[in-house]
């Protein structure tokens, strides 16, 4: 027997019927690109066009075009790799551990998601690459056998699970994402009219069929991979916070610091998929699909790990006072008092303040209210990462080498430029993969589009509550 | 050059295909397959198909992933080319954990997806086996395999028609 609370609201509205989903999912896969795709594409192109130029002095001039200094050996590029890496969490998150949960609400927005935690990956990915500063010998952090004879790379150091976490995380989102996609091609495929269409989708699709044989392994397979990327997304950004957290230097050797690194990373991850859901459900007229009470649930996220966040913040500065460490405290007091007391505030601002709004129920429902202050979260973490480097490095234990750090144009370049390229793949993806999952939202349309219907196939086979019953519910 | 014929019954509800699916089964009739939009719940019971076995080669792959990356790190570290690193003994293994984790998860979920792909038979092609297009949009299609001589073509009919079906067709795959 399936209880349906009468106070749930649908998570599809417009009284949709499955042929309907497929015909508005499909719709911007088959038309021409409009106006407003083309006009963000080339402005998605021309910061992309920074970050090659960047790269290219980058390489060809080496890593002084950084502003990186004595104290300050990684910057900006330590910076946005986290934050990048920690947008992408969401995505995961969404795919992963919500469909353990269960949580149906998830259908409409897990493929723009994990399309979102590929991006940023490769984006993520882009910063310790260049930062070797000779990429094309980017195998060498690879065990593999070399010149000097057998000297192995250092399992010991958190560099190097980085590229284990970061290498694994990748591919097998990726492949998560795909396989998601698979059914979604054949039907895209079975509808196309060009030959290039029908060709392209084929390959893509993989020859699925819907037969009920693959569907029954093929939801096997996703739980099994659910389950095994559920504790690879925290496991991910707990190494990263161990690049900081197993070195000595003040203000990084927290035991805080993974648990702390997930909470941020899917706080910010969350702010970046509403960000992108809700320009993407204005554009594709998919407001069907995504509800006010997506984003409301999203939302009641964001003020999770925006609280969890907070208390961290200020739980690293009582551990700082408690421990009696001189130099634990001064880091803080540094950090908050010092020279870039500017970056600490905006964090603790955008961070800690903006997301408690969410209490209140009419801006948690306001799409004008959310979209600017999931903006606020991206910049606020973007700020935390900063303030943890920085603030960190640039006054050590001799203050003789004590220095401020500012980014060169170049730092600038590739950073607005890695954003140019996450959104150079985020529109064509937008373009052409379907930016719904149709099959996952056409197996919850039943029981969540708020239509009476018949009886729900589970129920038919237990057949113990009535019909008229059952649909008193949604009336 | 083997033809195959198949009778398909078209439904457009799901509960009305399951029970469909009861019926035709209790009368005797095998069922060649079932395509649908989407995974129906409850399907595999009545459809009698069996649990899949892939847990188990996914769990097997996992094993062999956290073996390697056991042996991989303890023998370049502790044997091949043993360093002293931070005054740690040269088998740290609890610094091995993360990239021991790491590629029981990497070998766990490719083996698994790679298993997957090769016992569905998917793989990139330009000719799609789909017996009715509609069956990847909002139709759900029961195909039974006409054997000549041996099946009862009218009576697989009305079968389908009385347990529900919106439409019946007949359709001939030609496998070059």
């Amino acid at each position: 027997m399936q209880h349906v609370s009468p106070i749930r609201e649908p998570l599809v509205t417009g009284g949709k019927t499955y042929h309907d989903i497929t015909e508005d999912v499909s719709r911007q896969v088959e038309a021409k690109p409009n106006i407003r795709w083309a006009l963000a594409l080339a402005v998605a192109l021309f910061f992309l066009g920074i970050f090659i130029y960047s790269v290219y002095r980058t390489l060809w001039y080496g890593i002084g075009e950084w502003g990186l200094n004595k104290t300050v050996g990684w910057a900006w590029d330590i910076t946005n790799f986290v934050w990048w890496v920690g947008i992408g969490h969401a995505g995961t998150l969404i795919s992963a551990i919500l469909l353990l949960f269960r949580q149906k609400w998830r259908s409409s927005i897990n493929r723009a998601a994990e399309a979102m935690t590929i991006f940023a990956v490769i984006c993520a990915a882009m910063f310790p690459v260049l930062h070797m500063g000779r990429p094309w010998l980017a195998y060498w952090v690879l065990p593999l056998p070399n010149t000097f004879g057998s000297l192995w790379v250092n399992f010991n150091s958190p560099l190097l699970w980085d590229v284990f976490a970061i290498s694994t995380y990748f591919t097998v989102s990726l492949v998560f994402w795909y396989l998601g996609l698979v059914p979604d091609f054949a039907t895209i495929r079975d509808r196309a009219t060009g030959p290039i269409a029908r060709r392209a989708y084929a390959l893509l699709s993989l020859g699925w069929t819907g037969s009920a044989k693959h569907w029954s392994r093929y939801e096997t397979v996703s739980l099994i991979l659910a389950g095994v990327s559920t504790p690879l997304v925290l496991s991910v950004h707990t190494i990263v916070s161990m690049d900081f957290a197993t070195a000595v230097i003040p203000g990084w050797h927290t035991t805080i610091f993974p648990p702390y690194f997930v909470a941020g990373a899917i706080f910010s991850g969350f702010a970046m998929v509403l960000t992108l859901m809700i320009i993407t459900r204005d554009v594709f007229r998919l407001k069907d699909y995504i509800t006010l009470e997506h984003i409301e649930s999203m939302n009641k996220v964001i003020i999770l790990t925006g609280s969890i966040v907070g208390v961290a913040y200020i739980t690293e500065f009582f551990i700082a006072w408690y421990s009696g460490v001189e130099y634990e405290q001064y880091a803080f007091i540094n950090r908050a008092t010092g020279p870039y007391w500017w970056a600490y505030w905006s964090m603790m601002t955008c961070n800690v303040i903006t997301p408690q709004l969410f209490w209140i129920r009419k801006i948690r429902r306001s799409i004008v209210a959310t979209f600017i202050i999931t903006i606020f979260v991206n910049i606020g973490m973007w700020f935390e990462r900063f303030v943890i480097i920085v603030t960190s490095l640039h006054r050590d234990y001799l203050p003789s080498s004590w220095v401020m750090f500012s980014p060169t144009k170049i730092d600038i370049g590739i950073y607005v430029g890695t954003l140019g390229l996450f959104f150079t793949l985020f529109l064509l993806f937008a373009k052409y993969f379907p930016v719904i999952n149709m099959f996952e939202v056409k197996t919850i349309l039943k029981s969540s589009s708020g239509v009476p219907h018949s009886l729900e196939p589970e129920e038919s086979m237990h057949a113990t509550t009535p019909v008229t019953h059952h649909n008193k519910h949604h009336d | 050059m083997t033809n195959k014929k198949f009778i398909l019954g078209v439904f457009e509800e799901e509960e009305v295909l399951l029970h469909a699916i009861e019926n035709i089964r209790a009368a005797g009739t095998k069922i060649y397959e079932v395509f649908t939009p989407f995974p129906i719940h409850g399907i595999d019971d009545v459809l009698g198909i069996k649990r899949s076995r892939l847990p188990i080669a996914a769990f097997l792959y996992g094993c062999a992933g956290l073996a390697f990356a056991l042996w991989m790190q303890i023998y370049m570290l502790g044997f091949d080319w043993p360093m002293i690193i931070g005054g740690k003994p040269h088998i740290a293994l609890p610094a091995f954990i993360p990239v021991s984790f790491e590629l029981t998860v990497f070998c766990t979920a490719h083996g698994m997806v790679i298993t997957f792909l090769i016992v569905c038979g998917l793989y990139p092609r330009l000719k799609v086996p789909v017996l009715d297009v509609r069956s990847t949009d909002d139709k759900f299609v029961m195909a039974i395999e006409v054997k000549d001589g041996v099946t009862d073509v009218n009576k697989v009919n009305d079968l389908l028609r009385s347990n529900g079906a919106v439409e019946v067709n007949e359709k001939e795959v030609i496998n070059k």
